[in-house]
């Protein structure tokens, strides 16, 4: 596959916004494959799961279509995944939200968001970048991206804290560990900022292939 | 800090953006995916379609628009029009829309909305809610009725009453318009906005009155509104997403920036 565009498997389990990711990601240079069954994942460079919505209808659609065990194998594997919004979420152990057991390959719950003067948290905000990561390359600090949820991670290792975002109280907008990423907001709704993270983690899946640059498509 | 939305409304009919007073005298104004790309590139937040298009014309139509936008312009976008089951709702998504909007099919079965979000999440269910100034008896409170039809039927629901039920039902937001506002650029009931939005706590977005830049400022300032539609000022260029958003920051409001510097 060296030379070839990175071959990214969008998990399919009905979460409505796995077509704009698609279509997002292949706005930026991926060769995207739409994997609703685990041999869909063979020869993919990542994953990506979406999800927008409740834990506990996505884990039960994850497990109706034997998605579960393979993602968790592909994590523990080391292997790149990128959570966007429930997608992210689902990494940790649990979430409060219908109290839903989750995935468990980041510690920590997903709790509701504290204080916030609106819910659903629906709209542009702020992204506040904690620490400097590839994933946000490019991306000025306080940078809009747009969010459409009403809880969020508490990760129990700080350390994995790459941005926060207020509404309300503070609440992590970002994270990353090795290989693992993950994104409260929706970078294939934010724009040319959110075409440019998309790129970055295609830059992170396949080094040596990927030089495409947001701007370049937006 | 959350940013207030700025939202350009196009009226879709038979797939082509239309214009025109009350649904008549209908002028073509061009493709619905390339005018949502343009504003999308001049910083609206989010693009609203309205689907005017008859029932029995509609044939997957509005399909291929949200395929072909979603495409094209990666900021978010709702459909309003026609959707009147859950499996719709599943259609339009699955075409690239983040948000559907009930109106009409609302107010006929309130548990479409219940439906909907249980399989969708709130966040996806948009409730329009369409009112109508009701007189006033002197000393009592000002009150409005939801219409639906485009206006021509009354329905006898209270419009605050009925923004607390869609809430409870399970809209994540409310599209609220004065029909006594649309399409007057006279400015937006910000007494209708505020009624509605001081009860309830997920966003409502104001529609239906604007004529200018400040109309935007007075309907988040005194409103309340987390976000403002609007259509023909738009259209017709008669101010920009660009000069709109200025007068809101300049006001105090914040909003995100046109030009998001991107490396």
């Amino acid at each position: 596959m060296t030379g070839s565009k990175p071959r990214i498997a969008v998990l399919d389990y009905g979460a409505a916004n796995m077509v704009s990711i698609s279509r997002a990601l292949a706005a930026v240079g991926a060769d995207v494959v739409v994997a609703d069954e685990p041999s869909a994942l063979a020869d993919s460079d990542a994953i990506v799961v979406p999800g927008v919505g409740a834990a506990k209808p996505a884990m039960n659609h994850l497990r109706e279509r034997d998605l579960l065990q393979p993602l968790k194998a592909w994590v523990g594997a080391g292997r790149p995944c990128l959570g966007i919004c429930l997608g992210l979420q689902l990494f940790f152990d649990a979430s409060d939200e219908g109290d839903a057991d989750a995935l468990g390959i980041m510690a920590g719950r997903t709790v509701g968001l504290v204080d916030a003067p609106t819910l659903p948290h629906i709209g542009w905000n702020s992204v506040e970048i904690v620490r400097p990561h590839p994933l946000l390359e490019g991306i000025p600090d306080g940078t809009y991206f747009y969010f459409v949820h009403s809880f969020a991670p508490a990760p129990a290792d700080e350390g994995v804290v790459v941005a926060r975002t207020t509404h309300g109280k503070p609440f992590v907008s970002a994270v990353a560990k090795d290989s693992l990423y993950g994104l409260q907001f929706h970078p294939e709704k934010s724009s040319r900022a959110g075409l440019q993270v998309l790129s970055n983690f295609l830059r992170l899946v396949k080094p040596a292939t990927c030089r495409t640059s947001a701007t370049e498509v937006a | 800090m959350l940013a207030r939305r700025v939202i350009p409304c196009l009226d879709v009919d038979k797939g082509r953006v239309v214009k025109g007073t009350n649904f008549v005298n209908l002028t073509d104004e061009g493709d619905p995916a390339e005018l949502a790309e343009r504003y999308a590139s001049e910083g609206a937040d989010e693009i609203v379609f309205l689907d005017i298009t008859a029932a029995h014309e509609r044939r997957g139509t509005m399909l291929e628009v949200v395929r072909r936008t979603a495409s094209r312009a990666f900021v978010p976008l709702t459909v309003g029009g026609g959707v009147r089951s859950v499996q719709e709702m599943h259609d339009v998504l699955r075409a690239g829309a983040d948000k559907v909007s009930f109106n009409t099919a609302a107010v006929a079965e309130p548990e479409l909305l219940t439906a909907c979000a249980d399989r969708f999440g709130s966040q996806a269910v948009v409730c329009a809610i369409d009112a109508r100034r009701l007189p006033q008896a002197e000393g009592a409170a000002q009150t409005w009725e939801v219409v639906t039809h485009g206006g021509r039927r009354a329905t006898d629901l209270d419009a605050v009453s009925w923004a607390l039920r869609v809430v409870e039902l399970g809209a994540g937001e409310l599209l609220v318009t004065s029909m006594d506002r649309d399409g007057t650029r006279s400015g937006f009931d910000t007494d209708l906005l505020a009624a509605i939005a001081s009860r309830v706590r997920v966003p409502v977005i104001a529609s239906g009155g604007a004529s200018g830049p400040e109309d935007f400022v007075t309907a988040v300032r005194d409103g309340k509104a987390d976000a403002v539609l609007a259509a023909s000022i738009f259209h017709r260029r008669m101010h920009s997403i660009a000069s709109v958003k200025a007068a809101m920051a300049a006001a105090g409001l914040p909003v995100r920036p046109v030009e998001e510097a991107v490396a």
